[in-house]
């Protein structure tokens, strides 16, 4: 008994921190880049919407993974299109496009409300799924969790061992100097922030198709805002993005099991965001910042001729 | 006698190939005309000085053939080629290369990681590391030791230095650009840097340094052209000129040098600044002072000496009430002004020339007035507590920039527009038109032309002739040598050495800045 509790808290950790993870690899991409995007929230929620709908059109799920993959990467590029080529304020074009993305989703959904949806199968892997204890957990999943495992040493692979990971590193760094070399920083930061925008979309279609097969207003709950979070607390790599995003999907798994002993609802309900608060103090102090290592141009559009 | 002239000129062309040639480029930037019809030419095997003052059109004319700006007019002609640079990336598929007065270097990343940054051709998987054997292979062929596995922000400034010039020859530049490359080398490094442009420019590259340091062209230099104001006024082969002859051109009139000036000195035995023992932390909370002590008497200019990063920022910046003193007591005309605030410390008549001028001396995008009125706008005449007089403010810094020559097209005009030395001068203006009692002075001439320099010197000892304080820090050791009464030498957070001024050798102060004890 206690052993299958522990495997069910276990196995809804990955399948709750799998769209953390999607977000945030997404985010780290784009942060590395020095895109500061807060428009994940947005672009989530968008992509939620879009693939329970798409779905429901087609009757295949995968149709709608593809859908919300699209219009996650067509938000970012509004994002990229306003705080690279014209060189606004990334803060508030990123908040613009958190409501916007929170808005339209609401409006488009509005008829799906109460409807069902055939989710995302599970595909138990056939051998390792046997394994006792650890084959329940991590290997009766549906594709989805398996993709963002598979993304975590990839991208970190990309990040830190190959041309483009430099490219993408030292933009964020020093765009200028980045520029100087020949690297295209305008190409470059909008492939990034293209990327976070694609997952962010994906880690939405997984909260609508897989997470609670169904759509809701705001379904997303601030977890955009998680990732932002996260995010930091990854440290912008990849690695370590698995292991946050793993820690607070297991705070979300938690909460069904303490409810018994008595915890108030609201309160477990909270835990989520204040770690989310606690992370983001931790690292506003500018001596913390300086030690994790923030991209240096993060935040700061690049311009050439700039006097 | 026709055939013989034609066979010479063939014989030139072998030799003294013209490798760059800028043709009539006029470049402006919001209003301001930073190269007017400006023409160059740069010959291979030659080293080639831009001689000119802050603001003269030096860095604009070099990045305009790096490709980073694009002229307004004009033409450009590479190996004879006619080219038009749209992007550093085609300048660097013409073999150009350019070692920037800012470095452009990524500090966390390691030094294979720069060098292989853009670079075409590096392999996608681990790029990095396949580079490195060929790396270490042209390091030690020009002399450049370097470590391919340390981060960039671990080194020196020197060794940084070293990581843009492999940075060009990695990408097989044989035109190399460098921008002000001695403005932050120790006189040893500075050696070696010239050492190696000479070896480069003996294998048939060219090399084109942009400075306004007449004894660098003297001594380096095959041929200099001399911008001022946009133009070019001047060009030769430097061993057919002087030093006196190209200071006149890059000011448009007579310069007097700094040891023509004589060193008026006179020591009142009145303390002004009294350091006593303190320990300061820097911003990585390590300690950057120990125990730091000394005075500064009335009259007197205090040279602190040291290669950047040994405490003289920290220092400062506690005098100034800017950065918390751990332990010990500073006193400022006998009042004990410890860990007071700035606008405190500053009222008792301490004026601060920052280091960082456009960082910390000014607001970039407020105007001239408003930069002028900086300190004092909160008390009259300036204001009545509330609304400020701005009539009394405009009269007040047209005054100041006439007496201090400020350029500027107006006095609405943002800060940011004006060169490094005008800069200077507002600050100068607003920090010494007061009659301060003690002049905190953080590298006032870093990056500044001789014109400027003149002026900033002879501004400090007209202070000192009236009775002010002054602590001059500056890694410019001559600038110390010529204008202190006394100097001390900073190493790591230590005094290590202390000397009158007149009976100090300069060598000697080098080695000390080394850390090597007298």
């Amino acid at each position: 008994m206690e052993v299958e509790l522990i495997i069910s808290v276990l196995k809804l950790t990955m399948e709750a921190g799998t769209p953390l993870l999607l977000g945030t690899l997404g985010e780290i991409y784009a942060e590395r880049s020095g895109v500061l995007n807060l428009g994940v929230e947005g672009m989530m929620i968008m992509g939620a919407v879009t693939a329970f709908a798409s779905t429901i059109y087609t009757g295949n799920p995968w149709v709608g993974v593809a859908a919300a993959a699209a219009v996650g990467g067509l938000m970012s590029l509004i994002h990229s299109f306003i705080s690279i080529t014209l060189k606004g304020n990334q803060i508030v074009s990123g908040l613009a496009l958190t409501m916007f993305g929170l808005g339209l989703s609401g409006l488009i959904g509005k008829n799906y409300i109460g409807l069902t949806v055939r989710r995302i199968n599970e595909f138990s892997i056939p051998a390792l799924s046997k394994i006792p204890f650890l084959g329940p957990i991590i290997f009766q999943h549906d594709l989805l969790v398996y993709l963002s495992l598979a993304l975590v040493p990839i991208m970190w692979f990309i990040l830190f061992k190959t041309r483009i990971g430099i490219n993408i590193r030292s933009v964020g760094e020093n765009p200028a100097a980045a520029d100087t070399l020949g690297v295209n920083v305008v190409l470059t930061r909008y492939l990034c922030v293209f990327t976070g925008g694609v997952l962010a979309g994906v880690a939405g279609a997984y909260l609508s198709l897989v997470y609670t097969p169904e759509w809701i207003e705001g379904m997303t709950a601030g977890k955009g805002w998680i990732v932002i979070a996260l995010t930091i607390f990854s440290t912008w790599n990849p690695l370590n993005a698995l292991v946050g995003a793993y820690l607070f999907g297991g705070i979300d798994a938690i909460q069904f099991n303490l409810q018994p002993l008595g915890i108030p609802v609201n309160v477990l309900k909270m835990l989520p965001y204040l770690m989310t608060i606690i992370v983001l103090l931790m690292v506003t102090r500018k001596t913390i910042r300086k030690k994790i290592g923030a991209p240096a141009a993060l935040g700061i559009p690049y311009s050439r001729e700039e006097k | 006698m026709r055939r013989r002239n034609e066979f010479k000129e063939m014989n030139e062309n072998i030799y003294s190939e013209v490798t760059v040639e800028m043709k009539g480029i006029t470049k402006t930037f919001t209003g301001v005309v930073a190269n007017y019809k400006v023409d160059f030419k740069a010959e291979a095997g030659k080293i080639h000085a831009v001689l000119g003052e802050n603001g003269a059109g030096k860095t604009t004319l070099m990045n305009i053939l790096y490709g980073i700006y694009q002229p307004d007019e004009g033409e450009i002609f590479v190996k004879g080629r006619r080219v038009k640079l749209k992007s550093p990336r085609d300048a660097i598929n013409l073999g150009i290369g350019m070692v920037h007065q800012h470095f452009m270097l990524i500090p966390p990343h390691s030094v294979a990681e720069n060098i292989v940054l853009g670079l075409k051709g590096s392999s996608f998987f681990y790029p990095a590391e396949k580079i490195k054997k060929k790396l270490l292979e042209i390091s030690s062929k020009y002399g450049l030791e370097i470590n391919p596995d340390a981060k960039v922000w671990q080194l020196s400034v020197g060794e940084q230095q070293r990581v843009e010039i492999l940075k060009t020859l990695f990408r097989g530049s044989d035109i190399l650009i460098l921008d002000e490359p001695t403005s932050v080398l120790t006189p040893p490094e500075t050696k070696n840097l010239f050492k190696t442009l000479k070896k480069m420019a003996d294998e048939g590259k060219t090399i084109i340094f942009i400075t306004h340091k007449l004894e660098e062209v003297m001594n380096v230099s095959d041929e200099v052209t001399v911008l001022r104001e946009g133009k070019v006024v001047f060009t030769s082969e430097t061993s057919k000129t002087n030093k006196k002859e190209l200071a006149k051109e890059m000011v448009g009139r007579e310069i007097l040098f700094n040891s023509e000036l004589g060193n008026g000195k006179f020591v009142k035995d009145r303390v002004s600044l009294e350091v006593e023992k303190i320990s300061v932390l820097n911003d990585k909370g390590l300690l950057a002072l120990k125990n730091v002590s000394f005075t500064v008497s009335e009259g007197e200019i205090l040279g602190v000496a040291g290669v950047a990063g040994n405490g003289q920022k920290e220092l400062v910046e506690a005098i100034t009430g800017l950065r918390k003193v751990l332990k010990g007591k500073i006193k400022i005309l006998g009042k004990d002004l410890t860990n007071k605030s700035p606008r405190e410390i500053h009222g008792i008549g301490v004026s601060h020339i920052p280091e960082e001028r456009v960082k910390t001396g000014i607001v970039p995008n407020l105007s001239v007035m408003e930069n002028v009125v900086l300190r004092d706008y909160y008390h009259p005449p300036f204001s009545n507590g509330f609304f400020l007089n701005w009539k009394f403010i405009r009269a007040y810094t047209q005054n100041l920039v006439d007496q201090y020559r400020i350029l500027t097209p107006n006095l609405n005009t943002p800060v940011k527009l004006l060169s490094g030395g005008n800069i200077q001068r507002i600050i100068l203006a607003r920090e010494i038109s007061r009659h301060p009692k003690l002049i905190i002075a953080s590298h006032p001439t870093y990056g500044l032309d001789i014109a400027a320099t003149e002026h900033i010197h002879k501004l400090l000892r007209e202070q000192k002739g009236k009775g002010a304080a002054v602590l001059l820090v500056s890694e410019d050791l001559d600038e110390i040598m010529s204008l202190s009464d006394r100097v001390i030498v900073l190493f790591r957070g230590e005094i290590i050495g202390e000397f009158k001024a007149s009976e100090a050798k300069i060598e000697e102060i080098g080695l000390m800045m080394a850390g090597v004890k007298g």
